[in-house]
């Protein structure tokens, strides 16, 4: 088993896939000197300026160029350095990106692949740059989303996207970068669309994505200290949406807490909720719990981060709730 | 329904450019009736009196050569080959539809023909441009890419990012401004602070300023096969500003009466048809000959119309496919 950080993981799936393939290409603002978060290192001296390049301060144009060189049968890996910056080219991701396949009616391919830092990670980063923002491209068709929550899915669900022929958006949890694992050896692809189980439970199911599926791992971790058995999911896609798994595990503890971090007034723990109220009602031995990030724009000192911030506390607290509601339908009962 | 070849592929003489000109003419004033009769589903944007740009640029590019553009794209598409009978398909919803009803007037599309689409956002397209001539590059291939737009497309950042990354990268890619006066319905003279929308930028961006009488196909074919082949000999992006004028309003449903008279009236003299028949006459053409031209195509549009309407619609199970490169639209795994 090779070790990896988060960070390096980025890295080794690039040049993993770049080897692999010749019409892999990396574009984005300074990944040739590494990038902002040192994800892109050692690329440029293997693969050259062709294929590691440098762009403008120019996001549109970033999205834009993967889009055509996918169109044009390169499979290009863009950088889009903060999440946040999918604001400045939304149109060519939502828009343009999204829907061209269909809108052309299966002329064209789109295998490309836009991915960068995400997430909230109490860094101090703010409002402009610490937003969770995978919940934004999941409310249109066409896009495909990951995000990992481990080293070695960061390395095989990035080559897995890289091997796609459509559109993947991978979002990398800025707080996860320095975290360690393992990772097979060899070469690794995870496919994209199934869920992870971190830890089997029976009492209550937790569902979580990238850095809170790590939260929802400590969570189980405390709740079996008091003696409750935590099923935890690793969602890693929410589009493809492995729902069968959370329906299936649902199904079993009757108990579900979906954990995100983007603001909880239309997250995409949501859509889960809703799924599992839509299609697995009679399982249901209590309402249906979110965690989500506060609905304010993040602010920035560590006090007022830790305010607003998801946590495994948080999650303990809204397990012991669910949990509660049943004890209390029974007593009534 | 029966093939229809339109006016692609290279041309012999000025007869032959006159011919496909007024192909593409009488498509365009037969999707204006067509208009008016309500068979057209959705808005549809004309091109009446900039086809001497469609053709001109199409007819000096290779069938390997790529061009992209905007929502007032019929005729370019038709100029690179696209069949007309699939393109009227698509504008009026029925089966055979060039983009199996799923684009529509805005979004004709013919990679086969290197049309790589219409494009519906204004702006947007610039940047895909950019990586379609990047692919190229990488591929160390010569094909050029042509990429079309309005004069009111210069005031949005998507062309800045773009024109100034192509020049930036050295790229094969030949920008064509159809400088047809008007941003919808507001004169471009209005909203840009100079005299030219695209040609007083081309400083900025290292790229000499050409201005050119798009209404004079052989003007048009000049200046084009200039920047073509300088592009594909490496010599980077070309910034072409061609002088036109739409005949009609900004789209079929626009009588553009916020226009002068005497304007309208103006242009209607620099008419590239009429320029062209009258350069054919003195070449020796007879009047007859030309009228002949101008009624078979007529004829030909009227008859294609009524084969396309006598066609049903596209299967309803369609609207379902070409999401992703599987042919599903299926989100959860």
């Amino acid at each position: 088993m090779a070790q990896l950080t988060f960070r390096t993981a980025v890295q080794a799936a690039l040049l993993q896939e770049m080897r692999r393939d010749g019409d892999v290409v990396l574009l984005g603002e300074d990944v040739t000197s590494g990038g902002v978060f040192k994800t892109t290192g050692g690329l440029l001296a293997e693969f050259g300026t062709d294929r590691v390049r440098d762009t403008p301060i120019s996001e549109q144009a970033i999205a834009g160029a993967a889009m055509g060189a996918a169109m044009a049968g390169l499979r290009p890996v863009a950088e889009i350095m903060f999440a946040d910056f999918y604001a400045t080219c939304w149109d060519q991701v939502v828009n343009q990106i999204a829907k061209t396949r269909y809108m052309t009616g299966g002329q064209v391919r789109l295998p490309l692949v836009l991915r960068g830092a995400n997430g909230f990670a109490s860094m101090g980063f703010g409002a402009q740059h610490g937003q969770a923002c995978e919940a934004w491209a999941m409310t249109v068709p066409g896009l495909k989303i990951v995000s990992p929550s481990t080293p070695a899915d960061m390395l095989g669900l990035l080559a897995a996207a890289i091997r796609d022929d459509d559109p993947v958006l991978v979002f990398e949890h800025k707080g996860l970068y320095a975290t360690k694992g393992e990772a097979p050896d060899g070469e690794h692809v995870e496919p994209l669309g199934r869920a992870a189980r971190r830890r089997a439970g029976a009492d209550v199911t937790l569902v979580g994505l990238s850095v809170t599926a790590v939260h929802c791992e400590r969570a189980a971790d405390l709740l079996a200290a008091e003696g409750i058995s935590a099923d935890v999911l690793d969602l890693r896609c929410l589009v493809p949406l492995d729902a069968a798994a959370v329906l299936e595990s649902v199904g079993r503890t009757g108990r579900l807490v979906v954990v995100e971090e983007n603001p909880g007034q239309l997250g995409w723990a949501s859509s889960v909720a809703a799924i599992v109220a839509e299609e697995a009602f009679d399982a249901l031995r209590a309402p249906v719990t979110r965690v989500s990030g506060g609905n304010v724009p993040w602010p920035v000192a560590r006090e007022l981060e830790a305010e607003v911030d998801v946590t495994a506390v948080r999650v303990v607290a809204a397990a012991h709730r669910v949990l509660q509601h049943t004890a209390v339908v029974r007593t009534i009962a | 329904m029966e093939p229809s070849t339109g006016p692609g592929s290279a041309p012999s003489d000025a007869m032959d450019l006159f011919e496909r000109m007024v192909f593409v003419r009488q498509f365009l004033e037969r999707v204006d009736v067509l208009y008016r009769q309500g068979a057209v589903h959705g808005p549809a944007h004309l091109g009446l009196g900039q086809e001497a740009i469609a053709i001109g640029v199409a007819s000096v590019l290779r069938p390997d050569d790529r061009s992209i553009g905007t929502y007032r794209g019929h005729a370019h598409a038709l100029a690179r080959g696209a069949p007309a009978d699939a393109v009227l398909a698509e504008l009026l919803g029925r089966e055979g539809g060039i983009c199996g009803g799923k684009g529509g007037s805005m979004h004709v599309t013919d990679v086969d023909h290197g049309w790589y689409g219409s494009y519906a956002i204004v702006g947007a397209h610039l940047p895909v441009a950019v990586g379609l001539a990047w692919a190229s590059r990488i591929r160390h291939t010569d094909e050029v890419t042509v990429c079309f737009f309005g004069d009111g497309t210069v005031n949005i950042g998507a062309f800045h990012e773009a024109v100034n990354l192509a020049a930036v990268w050295r790229l094969p890619v030949v920008f064509v401004c159809e400088n047809n006066q008007y941003m919808e319905y507001t004169p471009i003279s209005a909203v840009i602070p100079t005299q030219r929308p695209a040609a007083d930028k081309a400083s900025a961006y290292g790229l000499p300023a050409v201005v050119v009488d798009g209404n004079d196909v052989d003007a048009v074919r000049e200046v084009t096969a200039e920047a073509v082949a300088r592009a594909r000999g490496g010599g980077g992006p070309a910034l072409l500003e061609m002088d036109t004028y739409r005949l009609k309003g900004h789209s079929a449903a626009d009588a553009g009466a916020y226009r002068p008279a005497a304007e309208v009236e103006a242009w209607q003299r620099r008419d590239p048809l009429l320029r062209q028949r009258e350069a054919l006459v003195r070449a020796g053409a007879a009047e007859a000959d030309l009228d002949a031209v101008v009624d078979r195509a007529r004829a030909e549009l009227s008859a294609l119309a009524d084969r396309v309407l006598a066609t049903g619609p596209p299967p309803a199970a369609t609207a379902w496919t070409d999401v992703w490169s599987d042919g599903s639209s299926r989100w959860r795994s």
